[in-house]
This record gives structure tokens, C-alpha cells and sequence, in this order.
């Protein structure tokens, strides 16, 4: 049959409502920095900064308004399952259309450095 | 328990009530929710594919038995590739075995009384021949000529056929795609009977659960691919355009990422139709089962990134052609796992050769024919030689019609007195089997020696040197279309007329052969409980054979 | 309800909320398997955005200075707004969920869904008269205004044909969204949901968020692209 997650009967957790405001003014603050942010000279670590606190927000939607924090590892696992497979998608779409100038293939480790500063 | 449920449950198995004769009228299949009357409207309409996309291929063949083609203009042989490719893929073999058997069986195997979400599941239908509807007009008004992978700059600003109808209506199947999978994930998760663990269920319901997943992850890549490609159309703004700044390549990325995969949507599910068959007509358990449902998934995910063996010669970079060479051998393990077992589940089995039997027996030579062909596809040097000849359409049709349709022929006999209760003639079931056989080698082991000779493929005139295999090639396919006729006629007529099958004809293990032939609407009377392992078969000779590997103990 | 389809044992002898459905055996499986269901959808629709955002991706990497140039074009302010507007709605979203699972009114949770819709309409609306009609107005829709010279460079019409390919799919989701809602709406209103029973609202809801964190991701790729500050 099937596993019952939540001991608590039927009907899942129930959060706070203070947790999903703290979670709205962290969301809101987060907006503020990443717009804050655009408009100081860091060079290549604007993108970095920007989609960090992107990926920071993204986690708070979905651990506590998507209650993704009280859900079963299966529903976890969909979720990674879904970034993982993005992930393939980006980078070996990118390893062919970052790469088509390399006239000889780098050795070792070293495969990667152009293709990751090409990136930002 | 109430009166209704009272007749249902006392009803004697072969004239009670089944979910045939539950309610009549066009009404009651067309609103149906059963996951079985989908499954047979599936059947029926992908059989309709079949025929149109098996035209296509009979006039083509017909047009190559002259050198300078015997039917068509250059154009119009253009547009009957592209049909039959279109056709083929995404309305027939896609859908053939998941949504007409998974959705008839998935439920039963597991012990459950329906899909997770019966509702869905008719939607999944009526958006699939809303896709193929739009596909079948565009055909009929003109068709397309791109070939079945839409490649730009040809399909978005050159090509002057009906490039977006057929794309919307592939967009619009794909979405039948997804929602079938994501049914069929949530049912194999959520609605195993008591006692049905993952370690016992049937490797159909590990491949189904395979494909589901390819399903779910890929399709709606292919979705946005043709959305892109469509808008590129409408608008001209140059998004694979490399005038200004667009590549063409990235289509081709986007769209191998979903159609790679969708190759092992395609043989997945005859794999596991095929570890069913060698086991029930070897009277033996699986030699292996962890190796080969694990083999499942490994498809499954090893799937998604071997696609640039596709674009190996398009342009693509060195580096990218260096990985996705040495993950598309990678790709042949799994493969190679399921064929070694299923040879050693056979190994000092109790065989039998039914038609099932027959099909899944050539499935396995042809397949592994097939699968060999593509080690010289995946090496980059020979591929270079190989790739846009016949060799590559040898190779998978060996594959898709040499594996796939013979395991779903295969399945379509064998569950075929679950489905109707009634037995077909097996002297002529056998019969189209070996024509079937005879004529697909005919047909298709000539194209691997012209593609190795450099005649290459999509092209309507060839060299005259070319003529005899060519011709062969063509014979070949009359014989395997009367092959495939013939199990048309006596399957129809056997609903009709052939004698009544009981609950298990086969003698079979698995829960689907535990209730009467046809089942009736709500599957089991009782959800079952399951104590044994799947495959659990009680071999008589066993004292024969104390010490060979698998043997069931009784 | 399916005709001669009779109840298994279990179920036949357990009082059953309004919504469940006879293919399962117990009220705790049918919410697993919709919540499941939903997950799965949404991992679907992460592959059908990831499409567009892998194109994306190559493009910016490849042609960085004209994205840079492209992103210029947009509003910052109208972008920010609409991430707040957002992220607000997502709250009322979850609050309204949170008042049926806690057995509030109805009047309450219609209160919360309404805000909602309120606030997703009000996102469609900055975007549709203080984005779109002036890019219209500006020539900077390709395909439809589209006017060459000046700081319009094809460059600049690549990048401008992802933003409105992106942020109109998102759009059209949105859509989706304010009529799923107002579905909701009027299932409330007919007294659908209680504490025992509000799927529906559950996985509406994972929905909406979901649609929240495209957005998320969207506003800093299109519209932050390179900085902001002088000189980029």
C-alpha cells in the first residue's frame, strides 16, 4: 500500500502562518539585493550574485510555500531528477556550441576551464 | 454489499459481465474512463497509423525499383519519406506498445482497478488523435518534405509545404505523450496491491515505468523545439538563422535531446513485453530479474546523453563528438544485459513456440542485429563513412521494426485472449509470424550493404549499380505487407469466431491471468494480496535439472 | 460516477469525503498520488522552460555584448515590480491553501484566492501596458514592429525575440493560472473543500509557485543581464 508520510491524519503539515511571512519579506529582500546588486560594477560576478540569490529564493518557494520541507524523498528526488536533467541539457548543448573554435582539444583537467569562462 | 455489486461478483467468469459487454454503444467507449476501452481505442487508432504510414513506405518502395524512380517527381518522394517517417514515429510506434498495452495491462500487473488518474488517461486519447487528425490533413493537402526531423533552414524558411500543421499536430501528441507517462509513473508508484514490492512486479511494468520517465523528461523538449520552430516560421526572426547570430545546430541539439531518448521510448517497452514472452514460453523464471529491471532504467537515463551521435557530421565540435562517442557505447551495456539474460533464461527452459514465442525469439536476433549495426554509428571515423546512407536505415529498422513491432505483434498475441476471450488460430498466427520474418530480412538486410556501398538515403534516383539490392529490398517489403495484413484478418475474425479463452490459455504467471478472459470493468472482485516472486514457475522437470540457474523450486 | 463499477470492500465500509475517487482504495492514496501527479507535471513544464532558457543560455554566452545591449531596452522597475507583485501572490496563495487545511471559511479562503488572481492580473497588466505596448510603440517586437538602426541591431532582435518568447509562454501560463484559480474560486464557493479535503487547492497552488520561480529566474536573466551600472 502506499507509505503514509505525515503521521498527523489526513491532512498534511500545516505551517505557521509566521514562517510564510518571514519566508515573503526574505523573498522581497532577496528582489531588492539582486536589483541593488545590478547596479554596482562587480564584472563577471553580477551573474554569479544575481542567479545565487535567484537559486536562494527558488529554494524557499519550495521548501516552505511548495512544502517541499515536510514532503516524502520521493517528491525530492522528482524535483532533483527534473534540475539534473536541465542540467544535461545545458552542458552538453553547450559543450558542442562553446567549443567549436577549440582547433586542438585541451588535455586533462583543463577541458573545462575555457568552456566554464565562456560561460560568464 | 449492494445488489449491483452482488450480480457482478456472482456472475460465472466466461458469460458474465466483462468491460466489452458492460455497456453499449459509441457513447460509452468514447466517455469511457476504463483504462481497458482506452487501451483498444489506442489499438485501433494507431493501427490506422500503421496503414497510412505503411503506404507511405509501400509507395516508396515501389518508386526505388528504378534507378531514376518508377513513381515520383523528386518533390513528391520527398513529402512520402517525411510522411512515413513522421507518421511512423511519433503516430505509431511512440504510442504502440505503452499506450495500448501499458494501458491495458499496467493496472492489472500491479493489482490495481484502474490508472491513478482515469480521467487523464481518455484525455491523453483525444489529444492524440486531435495531433494525428492535424498531422493526417496536412498530409492529405499537401504533406511535408522536410523528412521527420524538420531540420532548419529548410523547414523554417525554404520548405513551401504544410511545415507548421504537421508540426502543431506532433506538438499536440506529444502532449498525449507526457500525460500517458506521468499516468503511468503515478500509478506504478502509488497503486501496487498489498504485497506487490518494486523486486516483484513484472519487467513489463520496470520498462513501462522506463519509458514513462523518457517520456515525462523528454517530450516537452520537443514541444518547445517545434514551438521555436513554428514561431521561426511565422516570423522570419532568424532564431536558428546564422545571419544573424542563430544557429542551425541548436535546433538540432534541442531536437535530438527528445528524439534520441524517443528511440528507447520505442524499444523499451518491447523489451519488456519480450522478458514476459521468453518467460512464460519457457516455463522459467527470468535468469537475472534485478540485472534486467535495473537494465530498464539504465536505458532510461543513459538515453539522454548519447544525442550528438546524431550530428556527428553536421558541424558539430570535436569535443562534443568525442563525448557523446564514448557515452553512446556506453549506452549498448544495458542492451547487451537484457540479451544475455533473456538467452540464458532460455537455456534448459521448457520451450514451446507459439506465435508470441516466435516473435519474441526473432525480436531478439534482429534486435541484436540491429544494436551491433549501431556500435559502427557511434564510432566517429565510420560513422563519417555511414551516416545519411542506408546503413543508418537498416540500422533502425532492424531496431523499430525487427525489435519494436515484432514485440508489440508479439504482445498483441499473446495478451490478445485477455483482451477479447477469444483464441486466434495459431496455424496462421505462426504463418505471418515466419512471413513477417522472411520478408523484413528481405526488405532490409540489402540497405545495410547498399549503405555500406554510399548509396545514401532520402534521395529518389540512385546509382544503376544499385538496382538489384534495391530491387530485392523491394520485394521484400510487398512480402512483410502481406505479413502484417494477414494477423489483421484473423485477429478480427478470432472476436468473432475464435473459441473462447479462459482465464489463463497460457498457463502464464503474473496477476492479469488470475482473472477471467475479459476482465471485467473493475478488474479484480478483491484487490489481491501478493506473497511470491513474479515469474514463480513451477517447473515440472525441475528434479531434471537440480542445479541449473533460475529453475523455479517448487 | 462509472456504471457496474462497485466499490471494493474497504472502501464500501469507510465514510469517504466529496471528491474521492473510486480507482483508489484509501482518501491518503488519492492525495499522494495528486500531489505526485502534480510533481511530475511540474518537472514536465522545468524541461519545456529549460528548452527556451538552454537557448538562451548559448545565445547570451555567444553573443554577450549584443544580450547586454538587448537587456538595456527593458525596465528595470517594471521588472522588479512584477517579481514583488509575484512573490506576493505567491503568499496569498499559500494562505489561502493554509485556510482550508486549518477549516476557515469559505468567504476566507475565496478572500485569499481573489487576492491572488488580483495580484496575478495586476502582473499581467504592468507587463501588457508599460512593457509590451511600449516596446510595440518603440519597434522593438520582432516580427511585428520591429525597426532597424540605432541602438537595434540583429544582435539586439535575437535577444529581444527570447524576452518575448520567454515572458510571453510565462504569460500564457499565468493565464492558465487565473483560470485555474477562478475554477477554484467557484468550487469553494460551492462548499468543495474542507479540512479533510482541498487537493485541488493544494496542487493549484504548487502550480502558481512554480510559475512564481520562472519568473524568479526570468527577472535577473533578462533584465540584469551584464549589470546595470555605468559602463556596462
Amino acid at each position: 500500500m502506499s507509505e503514509h508520510s505525515e503521521h498527523a491524519g489526513h491532512i498534511g503539515h500545516v505551517v505557521p502562518i509566521t514562517t510564510y511571512v518571514m519566508v515573503f519579506f526574505a523573498l522581497m529582500i532577496g528582489t531588492a539585493l539582486t536589483t541593488w546588486v545590478a547596479y554596482i560594477d562587480l564584472g563577471r560576478w553580477n551573474t554569479v550574485v544575481a542567479l545565487a540569490i535567484a537559486v536562494v529564493k527558488m529554494t524557499l518557494v519550495i521548501l516552505f510555500f511548495m512544502h517541499v520541507k515536510y514532503a516524502t524523498g520521493l517528491t525530492r528526488i522528482v524535483i532533483l531528477a527534473g534540475f539534473f536533467w536541465l542540467g544535461i541539457m545545458v552542458t552538453l548543448s553547450c559543450s558542442d556550441e562553446l567549443t567549436r573554435h577549440w582547433e586542438i582539444v585541451p588535455q586533462g583537467w583543463q577541458m573545462i576551464v575555457p568552456f566554464v569562462s565562456r560561460l560568464l | 454489499m449492494s445488489a449491483a455489486t452482488a450480480d457482478l461478483h456472482d456472475a460465472p467468469a466466461e458469460s458474465g459481465v466483462n468491460y466489452l459487454n458492460a455497456d453499449y454503444g459509441i457513447r460509452s467507449w468514447l466517455l469511457t474512463f476504463d483504462h481497458k476501452r482506452i487501451g483498444l481505442l489506442y489499438l485501433a487508432s494507431i493501427t490506422v497509423m500503421f496503414l497510412v504510414g505503411g503506404i507511405a513506405a509501400v509507395l516508396m518502395r515501389i518508386h526505388l525499383v528504378e534507378p531514376q524512380g518508377a513513381l515520383f517527381e523528386p518533390e513528391t518522394y520527398n513529402k512520402m519519406f517525411s510522411t512515413h517517417g513522421i507518421i511512423m514515429v511519433f503516430f505509431f510506434l511512440v504510442p504502440s506498445i505503452p499506450a495500448t498495452l501499458g494501458n491495458f495491462l499496467i493496472p492489472l500487473m500491479i493489482g490495481a482497478r484502474d490508472v491513478a488518474f482515469p480521467k487523464l488517461n481518455l484525455m491523453s486519447w483525444y489529444i492524440f488523435i486531435t495531433g494525428a487528425a492535424l498531422a493526417l490533413l496536412a498530409t492529405l493537402s499537401g504533406g511535408v518534405d522536410t523528412g521527420w526531423t524538420f531540420y532548419p533552414p529548410y523547414s523554417s524558411h525554404y520548405s513551401a509545404t504544410n511545415v507548421t500543421i504537421v508540426a502543431l499536430g506532433v506538438f499536440i501528441a506529444g502532449f498525449s505523450s507526457i500525460l500517458t507517462g506521468l499516468n503511468f509513473i503515478v500509478t506504478i508508484h502509488k497503486m501496487r496491491a498489498p504485497g506487490m514490492t518494486w523486486f516483484r512486479l513484472p519487467l513489463f511494468i520496470w520498462a513501462m515505468y522506463a519509458t514513462s520517465l523518457i517520456f515525462v523528461l523528454g517530450t516537452p523538449v520537443i514541444a518547445i523545439t517545434l514551438f521555436l520552430l513554428g514561431l521561426e516560421r511565422i516570423l522570419h526572426v532568424g532564431i536558428f538563422d546564422p545571419a544573424v547570430g542563430g544557429d542551425p545546430l541548436l535546433f538540432q541539439h534541442l531536437f535530438w535531446f527528445y528524439s534520441h531518448p524517443a528511440v528507447y521510448i520505442m524499444i523499451l517497452p518491447g523489451m519488456g513485453v519480450v522478458s514476459e514472452l521468453i518467460t512464460a514460453f519457457s516455463r522459467k523464471k527470468i535468469f537475472g530479474y534485478s540485472f534486467v529491471a535495473f537494465s530498464s532504467l539504465s536505458i532510461a537515463v543513459i538515453s539522454f546523453i548519447v544525442w550528438g551521435h546524431h550530428m556527428f557530421v553536421t558541424g558539430q565540435s570535436i569535443y562534443a563528438g568525442l563525448v557523446f562517442s564514448v557515452l553512446s557505447f556506453l549506452v549498448a551495456i544495458p542492451s547487451a544485459v537484457k540479451v544475455f539474460n533473456w538467452t540464458a533464461t532460455l537455456y534448459r527452459g521448457s520451450i514451446s513456440y507459439e506465435a508470441p514465442m516466435l516473435y519474441a525469439l526473432g525480436f531478439i536476433g534482429l534486435f541484436t542485429i540491429g544494436g551491433l549495426t549501431g556500435l559502427f554509428l557511434a564510432s566517429l571515423a565510420t560513422d563519417v563513412h555511414l551516416n545519411g546512407t542506408y546503413f543508418i536505415v537498416a540500422h533502425f529498422h532492424y531496431i523499430m521494426v525487427g525489435g519494436a513491432v515484432m514485440a508489440y505483434l508479439g504482445g498483441l498475441h499473446y495478451w490478445w485472449p485477455k483482451i477479447s476471450g477469444r483464441m486466434y488460430p495459431d496455424l496462421w498466427a505462426r504463418i505471418s509470424a515466419a512471413i513477417i520474418f522472411l520478408g523484413f530480412n528481405l526488405t532490409f538486410f540489402p540497405q545495410f550493404m547498399l549503405g555500406y556501398l554510399g548509396m545514401p538515403r532520402r534521395y529518389a534516383v540512385y546509382p544503376a549499380e544499385f538496382q538489384v539490392l534495391n530491387v530485392l529490398s523491394s520485394a521484400g517489403a510487398s512480402i512483410l505487407g502481406i505479413g502484417y495484413v494477414i494477423p489483421l484478418i484473423y485477429l478480427i475474425w478470432s472476436m468473432r469466431y475464435g473459441p473462447v479463452a479462459g482465464p489463463n490459455p497460457w498457463k502464464a504467471t503474473g496477476l492479469e491471468w488470475t482473472i477471467p478472459s475479459p476482465p471485467p470493468t473493475e478488474n479484480f472482485a478483491e484487490i489481491p494480496v501478493v506473497t511470491e516472486d513474479a515469474y514463480n514457475y513451477p517447473v515440472a522437470e525441475a528434479h531434471k535439472y537440480p542445479d541449473a540457474p533460475g529453475v523455479a523450486r517448487v | 460516477m462509472l456504471r457496474g463499477w462497485p466499490v471494493s470492500e474497504m472502501a464500501a465500509h469507510s465514510a469517504h469525503p466529496p471528491g474521492f475517487a473510486h480507482q483508489f482504495e484509501t482518501v491518503e492514496q488519492q492525495r499522494e498520488a495528486g500531489t505526485l501527479g502534480m510533481w511530475v507535471f511540474l518537472v514536465t513544464e522545468i524541461l519545456f522552460f529549460g528548452g527556451m532558457f538552454t537557448s538562451y543560455i548559448i545565445y547570451r554566452s555567444l553573443h554577450l555584448q549584443s544580450f547586454i545591449q538587448g537587456s538595456h531596452e527593458l525596465i528595470v522597475r517594471f521588472g522588479a515590480t512584477n517579481t514583488a507583485v509575484l512573490i506576493f501572490s505567491s503568499l496569498t496563495m499559500a494562505l489561502a491553501i493554509r485556510s482550508a487545511q486549518t477549516g476557515k471559511s469559505k468567504g476566507q479562503i475565496i478572500f485569499w484566492l481573489i487576492l491572488t488572481m488580483i495580484l496575478g492580473a495586476t502582473f499581467i497588466g504592468v507587463k501588457l501596458r508599460f512593457e509590451w505596448y511600449r516596446d510595440y510603440v518603440e519597434g522593438l517586437i520582432p516580427g511585428v514592429s520591429w525597426l532597424d538602426g540605432g541602438t537595434h541591431t540583429p544582435g539586439v532582435k535575437m535577444f529581444m525575440c527570447f524576452y518575448f518568447f520567454m515572458t510571453g509562454l510565462h504569460a500564457l501560463h499565468m493565464v492558465v493560472g487565473l483560470g485555474i484559480l477562478t475554477v477554484l474560486v467557484i468550487m469553494t464557493a460551492r462548499n468543495k473543500f474542507s479540512s479533510q479535503y482541498y487537493s485541488p487547492l493544494e496542487i493549484s497552488g504548487l502550480y502558481w509557485h512554480f510559475v512564481d520561480i520562472v519568473w524568479i529566474f526570468l527577472f535577473p536573466l533578462l533584465y540584469l543581464i551584464g549589470g546595470r551600472y555605468p559602463g556596462s
